[in-house]
């Protein structure tokens, strides 16, 4: 018996010396963001070693929000990824709901289409979605540009499909039974009951939206319909650039999803584990 | 029950229509996009300028060396390291749980954009926190935005910091899936513990941790932010050019849609292959 716990103590130890070294550097570079956009310019640039947060939060700030608009950028962000997400969430789970519950000639098709696309890189779509929005559309700049095109979303759709088979079938009989029509029972019966998937969903969604680079990158270039990351990502490649100032926009991009995170740790993780969007 | 039909429809329309003016169309008119000669007007049919340049030029085959190196490297050093992180961060024994896994899942939320500036900051070759504790072990600095070959580490680090979180969440909830017994019975037996990972464990994840190197294989043919932010556009010169900043380059930079078109369908092709082998070696795998 003394034996079995000396081994179990060992383990532990073990366990602990490799996971939390491990952790310390993983944590690093989110610490290390947060004490460089507390830190006067000359002191990032220094041959000394900083590790404590300093006072200049503010003054990094303003210097950021002089050099690019980057309230502005923010606010861009915040509308997009709302909108996104909720027209998102909408699509998806309607469509989920039709291949879920309604038996219809072309399921099978449909569905086998949607799960093709799953492993067919967004390269292949991109020239094209950019060539009919900016010059046939003429669209660049535009909320729509921003948030339209990125809407097509797979493993949302087998994520709230999944969810709405797994519902007895019974409850929707005795709606119909009752002469509901199909569209109330989806709003009223369906997505209620969904209520842990939406929330996963949501979450991803947001997040995917939020950080999204590339699309927002290309299609639009003009200061005052730049979404937040594109903004700063067009700093970073300067020469003469407040990296204070860029890394206080480092820690604004960042800190909003470490709370979700935090908060709804449980829904994030349901979300990535189910694999909802990459 | 045609009624239902109906509504089966209307349920899926709007999705429907998303998808065939976004997805379905570009995928078809890119192929044909990249038999076009685009760099003249009109737009003339000649693959030789698109499907013909791509196997002479020795900037996509440069482009097509890094990705591949970077996804012989840092595919399978992530995946093994998210396999172990999930299997530890699962341990009954663990203290600080909450921190540990929000250590390990918190880079997830993080953006490009975001984590590039920092990666920049702290291997700043000179004021960078990192040369200064390679240096203060006694070891020469490391120049990482200046030499090739630390620059493809660079790269391949950052996509590992940012990544394997996200792959230890998806085979934790693997791990997590599997019956506790499995084990009672095994440590009853006594196997031992590394003994059980080898022989329970692996096996049973095997169908997740191919799903997270396929999902990693797509994601790495796809790589181009960081490049294009940490190593400031694939430098030194061209030597953390990706396929996806090629890409970038002759489509958005050059607009040579054509010639794009061509370099976006190898990658696709690419992707399905590489992960067709991946799926066909782990299921012949006894």
């Amino acid at each position: 018996m003394r034996s079995k716990s000396a081994s179990t103590f060992r383990r532990s130890i073990a366990l602990h010396a490799v996971l939390v070294p491990l952790a310390i550097v993983w944590l690093f570079p989110i610490w290390m963001m947060v004490v460089f956009s507390t830190m006067p310019e000359n002191a990032i640039f220094s041959p000394n070693i900083h590790l404590i947060p300093s006072n200049r939060f503010w003054e990094n700030f303003l210097i950021l929000q002089a050099d690019t608009d980057f309230l502005r950028t923010i606010f861009v962000s915040v509308v997009v990824a709302l909108v996104y997400t909720v027209l998102s969430v909408m699509l998806t789970s309607m469509a989920g709901w039709a291949l879920a519950r309604y038996s219809f000639a072309g399921k099978g098709l449909v569905l086998s289409i949607i799960l093709g696309t799953l492993t067919l890189p967004y390269f292949v779509v991109v020239i094209p979605q950019f060539i009919m929005v900016a010059r046939d559309f003429g669209l660049s700049n535009t909320w729509f540009a921003l948030i339209v095109p990125p809407l097509f979303n797979s493993l949302g759709v087998l994520f709230m499909r999944q969810s709405f088979s797994m519902m007895p079938a019974e409850l929707f009989d005795a709606a119909r039974v009752e002469g509901v029509r199909e569209w109330r029972i989806f709003l009223f019966v369906g997505m209620p009951l969904a209520r842990p998937t939406l929330a996963a969903l949501s979450i991803i969604l947001f997040l995917a939206s939020w950080n999204n680079y590339l699309w927002p990158l290309l299609i639009n270039n003009r200061p005052d319909m730049m979404t937040a990351p594109v903004a700063l990502g067009s700093l970073i490649g300067l020469t003469k650039v407040s990296w204070g100032g860029i890394m206080v926009g480092a820690v604004l991009l960042t800190a909003p999803m470490i709370a979700v995170f935090v908060l709804l740790q449980r829904h994030f993780i349901a979300g990535i584990a189910a694999g909802a969007v990459k | 029950m045609r009624m239902r039909t109906r509504a089966a429809y209307g349920f899926l329309a709007p999705y429907l229509l998303i998808f065939t003016t976004f997805w379905v169309w570009p995928i078809v008119f890119s192929f044909y996009l990249s038999f076009l000669a685009t760099r003249t007007q009109p737009w003339r049919f000649n693959p030789a300028a698109t499907w013909g340049r791509l196997v002479i030029d020795p900037a996509f085959l440069n482009a097509l060396k890094n990705t591949l190196v970077i996804l012989v490297i840092q595919v399978p050093v992530m995946i093994a390291l998210a396999t172990v992180l999930a299997v530890l961060l699962n341990s009954q024994l663990l203290r600080a749980r909450g921190i540990m896994r929000f250590a390990f899942f918190a880079p997830v939320v993080v953006g490009e954009a975001a984590y590039a500036a920092v990666f920049r900051l702290m291997f700043n070759a000179d004021f960078g926190i990192i040369n200064k504790i390679i240096t203060g072990l006694g070891l020469p600095p490391v120049a990482w935005f200046a030499s090739p070959t630390a620059a493809m580490a660079l790269i391949m680090m950052a996509v590992t910091w940012r990544w394997v979180g996200y792959n230890a969440i998806i085979i934790l909830s693997g791990l997590q899936a599997i019956p506790q017994d499995v084990y009672e019975a095994a440590t009853l037996d006594r196997v031992s513990k590394p003994r059980q990972f080898f022989f329970i464990t692996l096996p049973l994840l095997r169908p997740i941790i191919l799903f997270c190197v396929v999902l990693s294989i797509i994601g790495t043919m796809q790589l181009f932010a960081e490049p294009f932010l940490i190593t400031n556009r694939g430098g030194p010169g061209q030597a953390t050019e990706t396929l996806g900043l090629f890409l970038y380059r002759q489509g958005f930079t050059v607009l040579n849609f054509g010639y794009a078109s061509a370099v976006a369908y190898t990658i696709a092709a690419l992707a399905i292959l590489i992960s067709l082998a991946n799926l066909w070696l782990g299921r012949s795998a006894k």
